[in-house]
């Protein structure tokens, strides 16, 4: 009991927002959209299942965040992993393809890395000319064209397959949000993580690789987006270079909306999930609810807006 | 009073470019002994500090540990010797717990998994913070709820953990009021009778009085004198660190 108050004490508000904004967004939708099948099983499924490259980028992105650099490429990233797996499946087995699609995501992010940790550049800096340059990348690959992927195995696993019942995508989510949480809270490299976004220099005298640690946490968004980009190709059974392109804004949303600081050095990986759930079901509501798309766009900024604001309400103090 | 020597410095020669830091500075420090390092701004006293620790490496002269000669690559290499610096800005993680920045970057771990053992780690912390009587409201506090004084008990508390030789101390209760500059001065009597040599780099002619044993004075680089604390007053050392007679 007592360690239960101690905890709640502990628990900040920064932290606990996304739970209560969750759960008021969740009812606010099941009520007003009770008849529009909004709390029907196959749509809750869907949910989960439309935000799983989503929750895959944003767990990449309370890495960098946390280290207090950003990725901004990570959609990008995306479009070029999808597609270079969805080539290499064409003629190779499907683990060639896997490890294609991931290799490029983790490359991708190791060439951010480098020029971020060991050439000094601000990352927000290098991930806008990456995102830009890998998006013309992914266009030229194919010259705009979409790529089927045909193998049945690798669809299954990366998009509408089972185990034991449970959809794939579902399972790819609690796999990469329980790695990541426990990478993050439970081992030294996530108390690198935050100790190099909270105080780079006390980390530095600490005996941390600081410049490691900022190679690393990029690495690991480039291979978060790899997988995403997988699962993309695995739902759609197709990779085209305009995956993850609309996907920076709500990431990011979800992350900080999740608890994670923008400078660093506080993060939470279940908090994104529930944010990336939150956007989720945002979208799922407001189309259900018939809006325009162009109206959906603007009551999704504004809540953004208005979540962002109260998450961050309490760091300015 | 002055047990085994610990650290001796030898015709320390510093120069960043053409600019002369630190010339032929030498000192020796013995265990339980805390010494005193004054001067003006500018004098060289963080550069020293900095050569002792391992962040820069001297021009030439040399530095020897335990009667072993010693040049530390970089600053890891000098904490793994039992040299701790407590640095002014105290190099802490604000928003991360008490316990995680006590053992920044030394964190301990258990299991196949090598996950972090966070019990153990706030236990240890506990315990140290209880014996050296760092008011704290528990080890799991955010360094940001802490007062100025609670902050640099940390940082203190943390060099003495790692702490096996020597600790260094730039400037400790710079930012503090009188009650928690008092608090620390006890802290460091503490270190003092934990045989631990203390090098403690301080504006105040009173705090220096109140705690070294030994004072050393640098004017623009150079070794003016060193002094015993208890043969000397100080006029003599403000003279001295002014270089006005």
């Amino acid at each position: 009991m007592t360690r239960l108050s101690s905890r709640l004490r502990g628990l900040d508000f920064q932290q606990a927002v996304v739970y209560f904004g969750f759960l008021a967004i969740f009812l606010f939708f099941a009520i007003t959209l009770y008849d529009d099948g909004f709390l029907t099983q196959r749509n809750l499924t869907n949910i989960v299942l439309q935000t799983a490259p989503a929750t895959i980028m944003a767990i990449g992105l309370v890495f960098a965040l946390s280290a207090g650099e950003i990725d901004l490429s990570f959609g990008s990233i995306v479009a070029v992993s999808a597609l270079s797996c969805a080539v290499a499946l064409q003629s190779f087995p499907l683990p060639v393809g896997v490890l294609v699609g991931l290799g490029v995501g983790v490359a991708i992010g190791a060439f951010n890395g480098v020029l971020v940790a060991y050439l000094k550049l601000p990352s927000f800096l290098v991930t806008l000319a990456t995102m830009g340059l890998f998006a013309g990348i992914a266009r030229s690959m194919t010259n705009l064209r979409s790529i089927p992927v045909m193998n049945e195995t690798f669809t299954g696993i990366f998009g509408s397959g089972k185990l034991f019942s449970v959809p794939s995508l579902v399972i790819w989510t609690v796999l990469g949000v329980g790695v990541g949480h426990l990478l993050y809270r439970h081992t030294r490299f996530g108390a690198h993580v935050l100790a190099t976004g909270d105080n780079p220099r006390a980390a530095q005298v600490s005996g941390i690789k600081v410049p490691r640690v900022r190679l690393y946490v990029l690495m690991i968004c480039g291979g978060c987006a790899g997988l995403a980009g997988l699962l993309y190709a695995g739902r759609l059974q197709a990779a085209k270079y305009t995956l993850g392109e609309s996907d920076l804004m709500t990431v990011i949303a979800a992350v900080i909306v999740g608890g994670t600081a923008l400078n660093g050095g506080k993060g939470s990986v279940v908090g994104a999930l529930l944010g990336s759930l939150l956007m989720g079901m945002l979208n799922n509501g407001l189309i259900l609810m018939n809006l325009k798309v162009s109206d959906q766009m603007i009551v999704r900024g504004l809540i953004i807006l208005i979540a962002v604001a109260v998450s961050l309400r309490d760091s300015s103090r | 009073m002055s047990g085994a020597e610990v650290l001796a410095l030898n015709n320390i020669h510093k120069a960043f470019g053409g600019v002369v830091a630190i010339q032929d500075f030498s000192l020796n420090l013995k265990a339980g002994e805390v010494v005193a390092l004054v001067g003006d701004n500018g004098a060289g006293k963080s550069t020293l500090i900095k050569i002792i620790s391992g962040v820069y490496s001297p021009t030439s002269g040399d530095i020897e540990l335990d009667g072993e000669k010693a040049g530390f690559r970089d600053a890891s290499a000098a904490r793994e010797k039992g040299i701790e610096v407590v640095y002014q800005d105290l190099a802490l993680a604000d928003q991360q717990p008490v316990y995680m920045n006590m053992f920044l970057g030394r964190e301990l771990t258990k299991g196949p998994l090598n996950l972090l053992d966070k019990k153990r780690m706030r236990r240890e912390t506990q315990e140290l913070v209880d014996e050296l009587d760092v008011r704290i409201p528990s080890a799991s506090s955010t360094i940001s709820n802490l007062s100025g004084g609670q902050r640099q008990g940390v940082a203190i508390a943390r060099a003495t953990h790692w702490a096996s030789k020597l600790v260094l101390l730039d400037e400790p209760t710079a930012a503090l009021g009188v009650a928690e500059t008092a608090r620390v001065e006890a802290l460091i009597e503490q270190l003092k009778a934990k045989d631990l040599a203390i090098l403690i780099i301080s504006h105040s002619l009173d705090q220096v009085f109140r705690l070294s044993d030994r004072i050393c004075v640098l004017r623009r680089g150079e070794q003016i004198g060193v002094r015993e604390t208890a043969k000397t007053d100080k006029n003599e050392i403000v003279s001295m660190i002014t270089g006005v007679a």
